[in-house]
């Protein structure tokens, strides 16, 4: 799972029909000191998160499957909460 | 799933039977502000998508699920087409905030970190 922050949303009117009804978010991955990591993503929303928003995201099959409750369909990165905190011991960052 | 643009087409003749039928796409990563980032890389298609276009894709197992009945050799699939991308600019991203400032160890957490992972 990654941190990551939603910096985004996208439209799409043709899509795979596991995705509609979902937001579509676009999340920046995120390091410990908060800066940005890597390149941005594409995830479904499985916890109505919002632009702005410190959350966690899944980025393998199974576990965005099932957060959206959708098994067997083409989806393989999900929000699947917020991080209000995250404790670290002195000198980890 | 990641955000592309579709530049190009493959052709291919002799291929796997279960991948017969289906339509291979040349993408090009795309960062949220539609700039160019990363190598293109082939995905089949589930959604009919043209050159010019901008899309996503998954990646893994589940691309093939796209394609379910036929379930083709596939590693990547386009599964949606992408009207707008709107993005908002976070002014600061969370103060810290240092509410009680505790004596932390010295030099704490300033320097850029170079690992790949934060874990």
């Amino acid at each position: 799972m990654l941190i990551a922050r939603v910096i985004g949303e996208l439209v799409a009117t043709q899509k795979h029909p596991s995705h509609e009804g979902r937001k579509i978010l676009m999340v920046q991955p995120l390091n410990l000191d908060g800066t940005d990591r890597g390149v941005a993503l594409v995830a479904l929303d499985a916890v109505d998160a919002g632009v702005g928003d410190k959350v966690l995201v899944v980025t393998e099959g199974f576990g965005a499957n099932t957060s959206v409750g959708r098994l067997l369909q083409p989806i393989d990165m999900a929000v699947i909460g917020f991080i209000d905190h995250i404790d670290l011991l002195p000198g980890v960052c | 799933m990641f955000l592309g643009r579709v530049v190009g087409c493959v052709w291919s003749t002799v291929k796997n039977r279960n991948l017969e039928g289906q339509r291979m796409l040349v993408i090009q990563p795309l960062t949220p502000e539609l700039a160019n980032t990363g190598q293109r890389l082939i995905c089949t298609d589930c959604t009919g998508a043209g050159a010019g276009e901008l899309i996503y894709w998954v990646r893994g197992r589940e691309a093939s699920y796209a394609l379910l009945p036929a379930e083709p050799a596939t590693d990547t699939t386009v599964v949606a087409i992408v009207d707008s991308v709107h993005l908002k600019s976070v002014a600061a991203p969370e103060p810290p905030a240092p509410a009680a400032p505790t004596p932390a160890p010295a030099g704490r957490g300033r320097k850029p970190s170079r690992k790949a992972s934060p874990c």
